[in-house]
C-alpha cells in the first residue's frame, strides 16, 4: 500500500484510508481527506518537506509525518486523464 | 435598542473580512492568507432602517473539530443564538466551502449563503446558478464580490429579509426539524430516529437535537461536553444516578442505537457528496434538484457530478498553471530560498531610499519649528522651565520619532501588506517549515513571525492559528524576536549612521539593505534557536501535525492597499508619538533637569552611572540602557531618547542630518562594536509594554508572560557581552 508522502509532483492518487490519531484525522476530514477523494501532489517545498497536494480544489501543505499516514491508490497518469482533472 | 445579530461565519481566506468591512465600513485589516481573523471582529451597521450588529467569526473549515477556532466560531452559532448566520463561501472553490455552509444548515436554519469571489469564479469560467443553489439548500444564496463591492446591497437585502421573517417567530421552524440538510446513510439515519426523542427531552429547543443526535452517534464527546457546560444541562456522560430520567434513558438508546465505529467518518463523508451535489446544482450540471438529491446523499457515485461541481474548464487549468508558475519560482528547489532573501533585501532597500528624502525634509521642518514655539511660548509669557520642559522634553521626542521612525515605517508595511495580499507569505511558511519543524515548532510559526515585523503585539495575537498549544506557547514567546516596525527603522539608523561608508548614497543604501536582512535573518534564527531551547526543555514535546492552506496568488491591490497601510501606519505611529514618546520626552527631560546630591548631578547622569557598568560589559553604556528602559512602553522612543540623553549632557544642542547623529554618537564613545551591540539589543529584549500585555492575555499565565520578557533579554545580555568580549580580545 502506498502512502501520500510518497507521490511525486504531478502524480495523483485516491484516498483509501486515514490512519492517524482521531484529532488529525478530523482536521484532515474537514479539509476534504475522506476515502475515495482523489489528491495531486502538487509541490515539494526547497527542503524536500512539507509537500503541498490539491484537496477538493484547494493547494494543502502536508508534514511528511501526517502525509505518510494516508494509504492511497496511486493512479495511472494515462488510463484516468480523460475525465478527472486536479480540483476534485 | 435591540439590534439584530448577525454572524459571519466562513472557511479561512475567503473574504469573510473583506465583507464584513463592505458592511460595516470598518476596517479590519484583510490579507491573503488563511487564519487572518482570529479575534471575533464586532461591528454595526445599517439595514434598511433594522440596527444590525455583525460579528465576523474565525475562519473554519467545518464546526467538527477541536482548534480554538472552530470552538468560538461554533459556540456563536449554537448558544449566543445570532438572529442570522452569514456563511461565506469561495465561489472557485464551492464544494469544500458548502461542506461548512451544510454543517451550519444542520444547526440553525437562519443561513444566509454569501458566494464571494464571483468575479474571480468567471474570470475562470464557472458560471453559477445561485437559484438552484438556494433551492437545493433550502436557505437564500447570494452572489458577492466583496473586494469590489458588488452584491453587497443584494446581501443587505436578503439580511433584511431574515430580520422581517424571524421577528415573528422564537427557536428553530418545523420546517428546519422536517426538511434534512443531510440525509445519511441507513445505519445513521436509524440510530437517529431511535434517539431523537430523548435527545429532545434533554436538550429542549437550543439546539437542533438532530445535530446533537449526530454528535452523540459520532462519539464527539468533547463537542457534547461542551454543549453540557453551556446549557447547564445534565450531563449524560457516565450513568450519574443524580440526574433525572431523561439524560439516563437518552444514554441506554444510543447504547442501543450502536451506531457504527467509524460514523463519525461516514458523517463527515456524506456531509461532502451532499456538499458536491450542491456544488454541482449550482455549475449547472445535469440532473434536477431532487435527482441529485437522491444520488448524492445516498449513494457513492457523485464522481460525475463533482467534476462538474469543480468547473473543470479549461479556465481553471489556466489559473492553475499561473499558479504552478509563480509556485515553481516561489517555492522551487533552487530558487525558494535565494527568492526569499532577495525580496526580503528589495523590500528593506526600498524603504531604506524611499525613507531618506521624507525623512530629512520633515526633520528639517519639525526641528525648525521648536525655536519658533520656544519663541511663541515666550511671548505669551511661559516660565524658562516650562518652555524648556515642552520644547526639548515634550517636543523635540515627538518630532524625532515622527521624522526619523515614521517615514521607513510608512514605505515598509504597505509593501509588506502587497507581498501578502499576493498571497506570499504561506510560500515563505511552506519553505521554513523544515526548520521550524526540526525546533520543535510549527511552520505557521513563520507566519506569526512575518506578522511580528508590522507590530509583535499583532503577531502574539496571530499565533492563535497555531493549533497546538505547546507550539503556540513557542511562537508566542518567540515572536519578539521579530524587530516589530517600531524596532526596525533604530536599526537602520544606526546602520546608516555607522556602516553605510560608500561616498555614493544608492550604494550606501543598497549596502544597509543587506545589513538589516542580515540582521532580520540572524532574528529568525535566534527565534529557532530559543524555540528549540524551549522544545526540549519547559515546553517538551514532538512537533504536532501541520495542515496549512496555501491560497491562490492574487493580484494585489495595489493603489488600495499603500493608501489603506500608509495612513493606517501613519495614525498609528502617530498615536504613539503623542502617549508614549511625549511623556517620555518629558520624563527624560525631568531627569535631566532635576539636580541631586553633592556633586549637582543630574538624576539622569546619576542613573546613567549606576547602569553604566552593566552596559559598558554589553558593549553600550548606561544611557542607552535607560533608554531601552524608558523605551518599554513603545520601541519607537528608544533612539531618540538615546539622541536627548547625550544631548541634554551638554556636548549638542541641535540635531539634524546623520552627520551631526554620526558626530554626536562618536563624541559620546560609540564605536562600530558599540553600534552592533546596540543592533543585537535591539533585536534581543524585552518585548514593549503593549506586547507583554498581549502575551499575558493570550496565555493567561503570569509565568509565561515573564519568560517571555526574560528569554529575549538574557538573549540580548548574553550576546552582547560576547560580542564585546570577543571585540576586546581582538583589540588586545
Amino acid at each position: 500500500m502506498e502512502t501520500l508522502n510518497e507521490l511525486k509532483t504531478g502524480q495523483k492518487c485516491v484516498v483509501e484510508k486515514v490512519d492517524t490519531s482521531l484529532d488529525i484525522k478530523r482536521r484532515l476530514m474537514d479539509l476534504g481527506v475522506v476515502k475515495n477523494a482523489e489528491i495531486e501532489c502538487a509541490l515539494i517545498s526547497p527542503v524536500g518537506d512539507p509537500k503541498a497536494f490539491y484537496i477538493k480544489g484547494a493547494l494543502i501543505a502536508l508534514r511528511e509525518e501526517d502525509s505518510s499516514k494516508i494509504n492511497v491508490r496511486i493512479c495511472d497518469k494515462e488510463s484516468n486523464s480523460d475525465e478527472k482533472g486536479w480540483g476534485e | 435598542m435591540n439590534c439584530f445579530t448577525v454572524a459571519l461565519a466562513g472557511n479561512p481566506n475567503v473574504g469573510k473580512s473583506t465583507v464584513f468591512n463592505s458592511l460595516t465600513g470598518m476596517r479590519q485589516h484583510t490579507g491573503n492568507w488563511p487564519g487572518k481573523t482570529v479575534e471575533s471582529a464586532v461591528g454595526y451597521f445599517d439595514c434598511f432602517g433594522i440596527r444590525c450588529r455583525m460579528v465576523d467569526l474565525p475562519g473554519t473549515y467545518s464546526l467538527l473539530s477541536h482548534s480554538q477556532e472552530e470552538e468560538i466560531a461554533r459556540d456563536f452559532i449554537c448558544f449566543e443564538n445570532p438572529d442570522c448566520v452569514v456563511v461565506v463561501c469561495d465561489a472557485t472553490c464551492l464544494e469544500r466551502n458548502l461542506n461548512l455552509a451544510l454543517q451550519i444548515i444542520e444547526i440553525t436554519d437562519r443561513v444566509i449563503v454569501c458566494v464571494n469571489l464571483m468575479d474571480e469564479a468567471k474570470k475562470f469560467g464557472i458560471d453559477l446558478d445561485l437559484d438552484k443553489l438556494s433551492e437545493f439548500l433550502g436557505v437564500p444564496v447570494v452572489g458577492t464580490s466583496a473586494r469590489s463591492n458588488k452584491g453587497i446591497d443584494l446581501l443587505k437585502e436578503a439580511i433584511f429579509d431574515m430580520a422581517e421573517k424571524s421577528s415573528e417567530r422564537i427557536g428553530l421552524s418545523a420546517e428546519h426539524t422536517e426538511r434534512k440538510a443531510v440525509l445519511y446513510p441507513d445505519e445513521i439515519e436509524k440510530g437517529i430516529e431511535l434517539i431523537s426523542p430523548y435527545v429532545e427531552q434533554v436538550y429542549t429547543g437550543y439546539v437542533s437535537s438532530r445535530w446533537i443526535a449526530l454528535r452523540l452517534l459520532s462519539r464527539d464527546y468533547e463537542i457534547i461536553e461542551g454543549i453540557n457546560s453551556k446549557l447547564r444541562s445534565n450531563c449524560f456522560i457516565g450513568d450519574d444516578e443524580s440526574v433525572g430520567d431523561a439524560p439516563r434513558m437518552l444514554a441506554a438508546a444510543l447504547r442501543l442505537a450502536q451506531p457504527p465505529e467509524d460514523a463519525s467518518e461516514i458523517i463527515v463523508e456524506s456531509i461532502f457528496r451532499r456538499a458536491s451535489a450542491a456544488a454541482s446544482v449550482a455549475a449547472g450540471s445535469q440532473g434536477s434538484v431532487g435527482e441529485n438529491l437522491a444520488s448524492g446523499a445516498k449513494s457513492g457515485d457523485g464522481k460525475k457530478v463533482v467534476n462538474a461541481a469543480t468547473g473543470e474548464s479549461a479556465e481553471k487549468n489556466k489559473l492553475k498553471e499561473r499558479n504552478m508558475r509563480f509556485d515553481k519560482i516561489f517555492t522551487g528547489k533552487l530558487t525558494g530560498l535565494p527568492i526569499m532573501l532577495l525580496l526580503l533585501c528589495v523590500v528593506l532597500w526600498i524603504t531604506i531610499e524611499g525613507a531618506n528624502y521624507p525623512s530629512m525634509l520633515l526633520s528639517e521642518v519639525l526641528l525648525g519649528l521648536e525655536s519658533k514655539i520656544s519663541a511663541g511660548l515666550n511671548v505669551i509669557g511661559c516660565p524658562v522651565g516650562l518652555r524648556s520642559f515642552l520644547c526639548e522634553g515634550v517636543y523635540r521626542v515627538v518630532a524625532w520619532v515622527v521624522s526619523v521612525m515614521l517615514p521607513p515605517m510608512a514605505i515598509f508595511f504597505p509593501l509588506f501588506t502587497i507581498l501578502e495580499d499576493f498571497g506570499y507569505l504561506p510560500r515563505v511558511a511552506f519553505n521554513l517549515d523544515k526548520y521550524y519543524k526540526s525546533s520543535g515548532a510549527c511552520g505557521k510559526q513563520s507566519l506569526t513571525h512575518s506578522m511580528g515585523f508590522g507590530c509583535n503585539a499583532v503577531g502574539v495575537t496571530g499565533c492563535r492559528i497555531i493549533d497546538s498549544p505547546r507550539e503556540r506557547l513557542i511562537a508566542i514567546i518567540t515572536n519578539c524576536f521579530a524587530p516589530c516596525n517600531g524596532r526596525f527603522p533604530m536599526i537602520i539608523t544606526v546602520i546608516s549612521v555607522f556602516f553605510a561608508v560608500f561616498a555614493s548614497k544608492h550604494i550606501n543604501s543598497v549596502l544597509s539593505a543587506a545589513i538589516v536582512s542580515v540582521v532580520i535573518v540572524a532574528g529568525i534564527f535566534s527565534s529557532l534557536v530559543v524555540s528549540k531551547f524551549l522544545s526540549k526543555t519547559l515546553l517538551k514535546g514532538e512537533p504536532s501535525s501541520f495542515a496549512m492552506e496555501m491560497p491562490p496568488y492574487r493580484t494585489p491591490q495595489v493603489g488600495k492597499v499603500i493608501v489603506r497601510s500608509f495612513l493606517d501606519r501613519t495614525f498609528f505611529v502617530l498615536g504613539r508619538a503623542i502617549t508614549a514618546a511625549a511623556p517620555a520626552g518629558a520624563i527624560i527631560w525631568a531627569l535631566t533637569n532635576v539636580r541631586a546630591g553633592t556633586e549637582n548631578m543630574s538624576l539622569f547622569e546619576i542613573f546613567a552611572d549606576v547602569l553604566d557598568p552593566l552596559g559598558q560589559l554589553m558593549g553600550l553604556d548606561g544611557v542607552i540602557l535607560i533608554a531601552f528602559i524608558l523605551g518599554f512602553p513603545a520601541n519607537e522612543i528608544v533612539f531618540p531618547l538615546i539622541i536627548m540623553g547625550y544631548t541634554a549632557s551638554g556636548s549638542l544642542s541641535e540635531v539634524g542630518s546623520i552627520e551631526t547623529v554620526r558626530e554626536l554618537l562618536i563624541s559620546n564613545g560609540w564605536t562600530p562594536v558599540t553600534a552592533i551591540c546596540v543592533i543585537v539589543f535591539v533585536l534581543m529584549h524585552w518585548p514593549c509594554a503593549t506586547t507583554c500585555m498581549t502575551i499575558k492575555k493570550e496565555t493567561g499565565s503570569f509565568k509565561w508572560t515573564l519568560l517571555g520578557i526574560l528569554l529575549p533579554t538574557l538573549c540580548g545580555v548574553i550576546c552582547c557581552m560576547l560580542i564585546n568580549g570577543i571585540a576586546f580580545l581582538v583589540r588586545c
